[in-house]
């Protein structure tokens, strides 16, 4: 009798704080946090962590093996590799969290009309969608960006169309479903506009979906411009980036590991941290998959 | 079943059909003219409008889409702007490898994703399912080509064991296989990560049904149980499944060619971007829209066979 009476009483804002503490006793969500926390003050504080310049050459010292003065060596042509590869955090992270930004608001964007509009409309947003869907993400952000050119705008500009199907996808189902329950019926029947009714009503329920979503592609986002520059369709040099370095390591493998080694690590435990944080999210909104 | 694969069949052409103009219009909105982008900059006027004009880039936008498509029809997937080369024969050429690649790392992803998956269900939050399950996660995280580099590193560099670059010929089959190895796992061990996850969830969510309890209360043993009922069962969601994994291969098996060295149709796309190949690049992606639009069907199918239910729907 207790829970059916507290049931109804529990007002949003409870519900929210309690989902705030369960993403706090979640170690994995945790552990992702304060590892995306730390990628972002390494990323903006750059300069101050960097030992020595991240583009500043001596071919005397190409290739030295790690040391206590340069602990990641230096690459061909003698460049601090610890230095670069903080300062590749901030490519990674640039591209990664604008190029979501990006496609999940267009995303969600198409999802949405789509679902409110109906008709024809809806028919070939989701249908253009469902066409995008079919191809590995890789491929699609290569023909994307091998028609666009290089640089760093179209390289964010090539991953967000990339991930603007996955969004549509995942905010029409439910943005539809809710669309006709009662409360945004009697929103509208007391005169509510649709733009009011999308922000307070449909947003904030399909919020926590979106948001597990958008962790989830930052991380592939941030694999996606490493494959793309690892190709040689990346950003130009000098601007140091993780992909990119561990391309031009690849050909010293065998005379200077730490070459490419260090930059993929780097990589690894950036998508390993926006991997953690998504999940984590995934289990605290929907604790059905979390057993 | 005859008329579900029929219905089947026709669905896939209007996908097909669609992809298929998506990559035509991208192809042909990329800024710079193919002819100019292929002869390059210093190219005098003249060669570049008979280029055009051999090209067919001359006449209306939609005679073109038109003799596109008739092209297709015929099987006729043009000529490379560089060599001149019929692109058929070229992607005859490296097809097989990239076939046989995919196939190998998806029987590496499911031999150790699988059995992985099931034990980390069973024996969910103990210790086996907490390591199974940080593993699962970082091999979620390694993207393809820098596994790659560590597995050429230990296993090519350091050990020596395995050709670190490459492929040998089909007619030699023990330095072909020889030289399958690091590919295939660098690209089946991130995908048995995938197998891993998804066959604890299903297996989980089927442990949890009516008919294991009932099993289980008539005092069936638990082996009898597990893989008499409850994984049967399971395996069809999974069969689904190894066509999306199928696909995801697929765009990682570019990356692996690249990292590898070795000869395939994402090498041969990467090499037909770099040197602005529209030709090439175009039939590339045909090639590509045919074999997921054939993967998607023959998944369907299989879920037809697997799962009479969904023929009547």
């Amino acid at each position: 009798m207790a829970v059916a009476r507290e049931l109804p009483v529990a007002g949003v804002r409870e519900r929210r704080w309690r989902r705030v503490q369960a993403f706090a006793r979640n170690r994995t969500a945790l552990v992702g946090l304060v590892l995306v926390a730390l990628l972002l003050l390494i990323a903006v504080a750059a300069p101050v962590f960097s030992p020595h310049s991240p583009i500043e050459q001596s071919t005397i010292h190409r290739l030295e093996p790690p040391s206590r003065e340069y602990p990641f060596g230096r690459d061909d042509f003698g460049r601090d590799i610890l230095s670069r590869v903080i300062y590749g955090t901030r490519i990674a992270l640039l591209v990664g969290l604008l190029s979501v930004a990006l496609g999940g608001i267009l995303g969600t964007t198409m999802g949405v009309v789509a679902a409110f509009r109906g008709g024809r409309t809806e028919t070939w947003l989701m249908r253009l969608t469902d066409v995008l869907l079919a191809f590995p993400d890789l491929i699609t952000g290569l023909l994307i960006l091998a028609v666009l050119g290089p640089g760093l705008w179209k390289m964010i500009i090539a991953i967000a169309l990339t991930i603007t199907p996955r969004f549509s996808r995942i905010a029409h189902g439910p943005a539809l479903s809710i669309k006709n329950r009662d409360f945004v019926e009697a929103a509208r029947a007391i005169g509510v506009g649709d733009v009011r009714i999308l922000f307070r009503h449909i947003l904030p329920n399909i919020v926590g979906e979106l948001l597990v979503l958008a962790s989830l592609w930052t991380a592939s986002a941030i694999r996606l411009e490493a494959s793309l520059s690892f190709i040689g369709l990346g950003v130009r040099p000098p601007t140091p980036t993780w992909g990119q370095m561990i391309r031009d390591g690849t050909v010293h493998l065998t005379n200077a590991p730490w070459f490419s080694l260090f930059p993929g690590l780097a990589l690894l435990l950036t998508i390993l941290a926006f991997n953690l944080v998504g999940d984590g999210l995934r289990d605290v909104l929907d604790p059905k998959t979390q057993a | 079943m005859v008329r579900y694969t029929v219905r089947r069949l026709l669905l896939a052409i209007p996908t097909l059909l669609a992809v298929l103009t998506i990559i035509f219009v991208i192809v042909r909105v990329a800024p710079g003219d193919p002819a100019t982008a292929a002869l390059g900059d210093y190219a005098s006027e003249e060669a570049v409008r008979a280029l055009r004009q051999r090209m067919g880039l001359d006449r209306p936008l939609w005679v073109q889409y038109v003799s596109f498509l008739a092209d297709l029809l015929r099987g006729d997937l043009g000529k490379s702007l560089i060599t001149g080369q019929p692109v058929i024969d070229q992607i005859r050429h490296v097809l097989p490898y990239t076939v046989e690649l995919t196939v190998a790392a998806i029987l590496v992803g499911l031999v150790i994703g699988i059995p992985i998956g099931i034990v980390t269900a069973v024996r969910r939050n103990t210790i086996v399912d907490y390591v199974g399950r940080v593993v699962s996660l970082a091999g979620l995280s390694v993207p393809a080509f820098y596994l790659g580099i560590l597995l050429i590193y230990f296993f090519a560099v350091r050990l020596r064991l395995f050709p670190a670059l490459g492929a040998a010929e089909f007619s030699e089959p023990g330095a072909h296989l020889h030289a399958l190895v690091l590919p295939a796992l660098s690209l089946g061990l991130i995908e048995a990560a995938y197998v891993t996850r998804m066959t604890r969830s299903v297996v989980l969510s089927v442990l949890n049904e009516d008919y294991v309890r009932t099993a289980r209360a008539k005092g069936l043993p638990e082996r009898i149980v597990l893989f008499g009922h409850a994984l049967r069962s399971a395996m069809i969601p999974l069969v689904s499944l190894i066509g999306l994994f199928a696909i995801s291969l697929i765009g990682g098996s570019v990356l692996t060619e690249e990292v590898f060295a070795r000869p395939g149709l994402g090498k041969l796309m990467i090499g037909a971007m770099k040197q602005k190949d529209y030709t090439m690049l175009q039939s590339i992606m045909v090639v590509y829209a045919f074999i997921i639009v054939l993967i998607n069907l023959v998944t369907d199918l299989l879920y037809g066979v697997v799962d009479p239910r969904v023929r009547y729907e």
